[in-house]
């Protein structure tokens, strides 16, 4: 039988505020073991929250950026559980009516767009932090996250494959970064995932029953996680069992996913609205500056640089996965407006490529857009050709002189050869030394063409210009 | 709804509080009377009126974005029955 894989997920992001959701506390990670937990976020007797206007200003850009709609008034709720790392005994959270609601995300599927949609993004705090190592047979509890603030955005269960669902959390992933509201971290814990996954078979409408895995904090555990567990419940589904509705937990050492608690005895959170919070009220008026205040939006980017800039589909969802790569790309090519292709490709391959290699951040680079963009100018006025820019590029990484192009050009010589006498004498020398060549590509033989210009290039240490050499060859071959 | 003696145990159960059985069948006596009640007002049409999140009619302040706690790490811990190393110590919560 065929089947159908189908994936919703749930993304928490932490809002990158300086202090916690409803406390002044620091948000500041890797400090010492609860000296950012403060007597709100340890829930000692009388204490109050009082909201955090940056995580609700987060919240409402995420959702204009995603075309949701903002709901005001917006509810928060208390979810109740008991585990240690949770003092108050409930995570406050939103239940009916969470400030974000609807909305869609565009991934880059093989083969075109696929729309995503959301089914809404909710603010709550995180828990603090269980250490189960051995403190004499006690558990260990740090509270310094606890309070953090957290986006959840949830998804419709639109995506069909592990590859979908990577693709939209890195989508997410990108979007959450560029419009500034979560720094993306996935070691520290910043961006996590939880997916649910069910299987029905091809064609059937109604939905499989979902197991829910947990707490993926890399892409790549994402997509094991869901082609294993998809796996498990095709092979139960067909040795005639049925699947449990239940939470998983995904093993990366043993790449397999294993019961954490079953629907049965699933908590019920009796969720009920926090009398300790009032209605969040959110304005037109503030909604608006928000909006304002946007950055060009990613996807809109992408559009513009393959209207505006002729840029192929693939380049333009390259440079726009990142703000940061996306300016230095903007930056480079407003000095070298006829030359979009060529700046996309070095700014994909050459930059990034060195970037990646010493796992640095395009912040980092220590070539300027500018500096860039005067190394590409010498190529494209056929100054130095495309492997010797190469050459000058690795040079001015290094910070060799200054890393100025001419001086770099001039001081490895590699200035092409563009003078057409120069070229023409050197090239009679060639095709008289070479007689064999000459005939056999008169006779009809395209393969001498190449090493004729292959003997050129050798005589020239590869400065002459090929598109000169190729013309004046041509000609000569051809009298 | 009819409310059984089941259903007041797993409520007590996720509340974490131990009743005996006797004690459950008082507590459902006196929830089945406010579920009664709730009924009672869940008969009335209410279609036209907007539902209330909060008892006072105002809304939520906001604070801005500032850290404004100090370290109390010291004077919280003071309080506490069990630290080490900066933790509060649980008795163990995994198996």
């Amino acid at each position: 039988m065929q089947w159908e894989i189908v994936i919703g997920l749930e993304v928490h992001a932490q809002l990158s505020t300086q202090s916690k959701i409803f406390s002044g506390a620091s948000t500041g990670y890797g400090a010492l073991p609860n000296t950012q937990a403060c007597v709100i976020d340890l829930a000692l007797p009388g204490v109050l929250p009082v909201l955090n206007r940056g995580a609700v200003e987060r919240a409402i850009k995420f959702g204009l950026s995603v075309g949701a709609t903002i709901n005001s008034p917006s509810i928060f709720a208390r979810k109740n559980y008991f585990y240690p790392d949770l003092p108050k005994g409930y995570q406050i959270s939103q239940y009916e009516l969470p400030i974000v609601q609807g909305g869609i995300v565009l991934i880059q599927i093989e083969g075109g767009e696929k729309i995503i949609r959301l089914t809404r993004a909710h603010l709550e705090e995180d828990a603090g932090k269980s250490l189960h190592e051995d403190f004499h047979g006690m558990s260990g509890i740090d509270l310094n996250r606890a309070g953090t603030p957290l986006l959840e955005i949830v998804s419709e269960p639109d995506m069909r494959s592990s590859a979908e669902a990577v693709a939209y959390a890195k989508t997410l992933h990108s979007l959450v970064r560029w419009i500034g509201i979560c720094d993306g971290n996935m070691q520290e814990g910043s961006f996590r995932c939880d997916a649910n996954v069910s299987v029905r078979p091809c064609g059937q409408e109604k939905l499989g029953t979902r197991c829910e895995i947990k707490n993926l904090n890399s892409f790549r555990f994402l997509e094991k996680a869901i082609d294993y567990e998809a796996r498990r419940q095709i092979d139960i589904l067909e040795d005639g069992g049925v699947i449990r509705q239940e939470t998983r937990l995904y093993d990366a050492n043993k790449d397999e996913t294993r019961t954490m608690r079953s629907k049965e005895d699933a908590n019920d959170y009796r969720y009920f609205p926090d009398p300790d919070l009032l209605p969040l009220e959110i304005s037109p008026l503030w909604i608006d500056q928000i909006r304002s205040s946007l950055p060009e939006l990613p996807q809109i980017r992408k559009e513009r640089y393959v209207s505006e800039l002729s840029l192929p589909a693939y380049d333009a969802t390259v440079l726009t996965n990142s703000r940061e790569v996306g300016d230095y790309f903007e930056s480079t090519v407003k000095l070298l407006p006829a030359q979009t292709k060529l700046c996309a490709n070095w700014v994909m391959g050459e930059v990034m490529g060195q970037l990646n290699k010493e796992g640095i951040e395009i912040s980092s680079c220590p070539i300027m857009p500018a500096q860039l963009a005067a190394l590409l100018t010498r190529i494209s006025d056929g100054t130095i050709s495309g492997k010797a820019a190469k050459t000058v590029f690795e040079s001015m990484w290094q910070g060799e002189l200054g890393k100025d192009v001419d001086a770099l050009i001039q001081a490895k010589g590699l200035k092409q050869i563009s003078d057409d006498v120069a070229l023409e004498g050197l090239i009679d020398q060639i095709l008289s030394a070479h007689p064999q060549q000459v005939s056999d590509y008169r006779k009809g033989k395209e393969k001498a063409f190449n090493s004729l210009v292959g003997q050129i290039m050798k005589a020239t240490q590869g400065k002459a210009n090929p598109t000169q050499v190729h013309s004046i060859l041509k000609n000569k071959l051809e009298q | 709804m009819t409310l059984t003696v089941t259903d007041v145990k797993r409520i007590a159960d996720l509340a974490y509080i131990e009743i005996d059985h006797g004690e459950a069948e008082a507590v459902l006596t006196q929830l089945t009377g406010i579920f009664n009640l709730i009924e009672t007002m869940q008969s009335i049409d209410t279609s036209s009126v907007d539902p209330m999140s909060h008892a006072q009619s105002v809304t939520q302040r906001l604070r801005d974005d500032e850290v404004t706690e100090t370290n109390q790490r010291e004077s919280c811990q003071a309080i506490a029955p069990q630290v080490e190393a900066g933790l509060y110590l649980v008795p163990k919560v995994i198996e």
